[in-house]
């Protein structure tokens, strides 16, 4: 049964030192908002894991709350690098980040397989590939039918998986739309999950017999948390900031104006609501 | 009308596809490219970027692979898993439209490191979808600036598979797609040698010597049998293509 609580009351009641946590989000829906709660709680040795590991993640690197990263690509879309992933990688800082790297299709496999709660999951990937000598966790597995030698990768289990929604009803069952990406496997694969949508309303209201939604018994907590993903975007809600999303490449360069960027516009802030 | 570089190789990579193609797009040069191509000479080609649009239409170029206008101007949208299974792995997509950092002999690709995997000089932002891009799709285009940093004898890591160490190389790791056909660059068109598969300069950009092209590639690069001139952009296409980007431009300064 999906709980209806604040940001502050969810992340508390599921983020702890050292889960394994996926926030989830496909460049739409990004949860933000979430993710700024588990930096002002001072979350410390979380794996995280996403497939495109983009500006949130980036902070929460730099503000330390990762030990070890499972990724599959790792920039600031269409701008350049996360520079302060890059300083935790080439330089340790604020602390070395261990680093488990797939392929796109291996992860999202990946995710599909943990929802499945099967162990791990095959495709016809890495071939030739040289992530396969860097990344244990990318094997072989020959198929028992025709004998073709495929890639396997461990299913992913987290222990939380935070995502952003458009809305909920006040049962707490959530309707995503537009870019739907690999939220319902995350939020399916994990142990816990919390769910920020822009708006609870008594009806989810219009929607195709196909919509995208996660029926509130497969869910922990919901919060309410407008403008939750900013400045990512939530689809039929606001547009992606594009324009702060260029910004960051500044001010997170260099660790002064980066530190200086958190303190002011995330430490100094109230969870909202 | 004059051209920049960067034009002509956007021009050049946009005329490679046609509106048979189903297009699986890289964002940046790629996505311009594809775009160009389906504004121009392609209404019909199918774009398909890895975020699960199908079919989309953007008036605008987008900043990321998963932009809101992707979505609202596509045909479909599709769960990220379903992307890469059914559409990708399925067989489905024609033509991937790749960029990278660094490319080879070979045409192998490095978006991962620069330096030592463990130890790296520079942390690119790895894989993304590429390296299962290189396999499935029939084949593959290329799109890159051309410089000796960025043409280098053999990648410092194979993030996605050209053709290996050259000749069959493909066929014996048991892949049936072509692999890179062409890299477009803002100097030349390359393709593959039919035999060693080494890229070898097919076409040159109008004004850009023999010279010119060796002295910005990392090996000891080969011409065709025949070199040819790379037809100039059209008036009709620099106007599209600049149009698109004084758009995008507008769309992507402010909050949209």
């Amino acid at each position: 049964m999906a709980e209806i609580t604040t940001l502050t009351e969810a992340i508390r009641a599921t983020v702890r030192d050292g889960d394994v946590v996926a926030i989830e989000g496909f460049t739409h829906l990004i949860p933000f908002a979430a993710g700024h709660e588990v930096i002002r709680q001072g979350r410390r040795g979380l794996t995280l894991v996403r497939m495109t590991p983009d500006l949130l993640y980036d902070q929460m690197i730099g503000m330390g709350c990762a030990r070890k990263l499972i990724f599959s690509w790792g920039g600031n879309p269409g701008v350049g690098s996360l520079y302060r992933l890059r300083d935790a990688v080439e330089n340790g800082w604020p602390q070395p980040l261990e680093i488990e790297e797939h392929s796109h299709a291996a992860m999202a496999c990946a995710y599909d397989a943990g929802a499945a709660g099967l162990p791990f999951a095959v495709l016809r990937g890495y071939l030739g590939a040289e992530l396969r000598e860097v990344n244990p966790n990318i094997r072989d597995v020959t198929c028992p039918f025709t004998g073709e030698v495929l890639a396997a990768v461990p299913a992913l289990r987290p222990d939380v998986t935070v995502i952003h929604a458009q809305r909920a009803d006040r049962q707490g069952n959530v309707l995503i739309e537009g870019i739907v990406g690999i939220q319902k496997e995350a939020a399916l694969a994990a142990r816990r999950s919390v769910v920020t949508v822009e708006e609870i309303v008594e009806d989810l209201g219009p929607r195709s017999p196909n919509a995208v939604v996660l029926p509130h018994w497969t869910i922990g907590y919901v919060v309410v948390a407008p403008g939750g993903a900013r400045p990512s975007y939530t689809h039929g809600y606001y547009q992606r900031d594009n324009a702060a999303y260029k910004a960051w490449d500044k001010i997170s360069r260099e660790r002064a104006s980066f530190t200086a960027w958190m303190a002011e516009h995330v430490l100094g802030q109230e969870a909202r609501p | 009308m004059s051209w920049t570089p960067e034009e002509m190789m956007t021009v050049t990579a946009a005329r490679a596809l046609s509106s048979r193609d189903v297009c699986f797009v890289g964002i940046g040069l790629p996505s311009a490219a594809c775009n160009l191509a389906r504004l121009t000479h392609a209404p019909g080609i199918t774009l398909i970027y890895e975020s699960g649009v199908l079919g989309t239409t953007p008036d605008v170029l987008p900043l990321s692979i998963g932009d809101g206008e992707l979505c609202e101007t596509a045909l479909t949208t599709v769960p990220v898993p379903e992307m890469f299974r059914y559409w990708l792995q399925g067989g489905r997509i024609t033509v991937g439209f790749l960029s990278a950092a660094e490319v080879d002999k070979y045409a192998n690709l490095n978006t991962t490191v620069i330096g030592p995997y463990a130890r790296p000089k520079v942390r690119l932002p790895g894989s993304g979808g590429a390296p299962e891009i290189a396999t499935c799709c029939g084949e593959v285009f290329l799109v890159l600036k051309q410089s000796r940093r960025s043409f280098v004898e053999k990648v410092g890591f194979v993030t996605s598979f050209g053709h290996g160490t050259g000749g069959d190389h493909r066929r014996r790791l048991g892949v049936t797609t072509l692999g890179p056909t062409r890299v477009i660059t803002d100097l030349a068109v390359m393709r593959p040698d039919p035999e060693t598969k080494e890229l070898t300069v097919a076409s040159l950009h109008p004004g850009v010597t023999r010279d010119a092209v060796r002295e910005a590639t990392g090996w000891d690069l080969r011409f065709a049998p025949e070199v040819t001139e790379t037809p100039a952009p059209s008036d009709e296409e620099l106007e599209v293509l600049r149009d698109l980007h004084r758009r995008t431009a507008a769309a992507h300064g402010g909050k949209r």
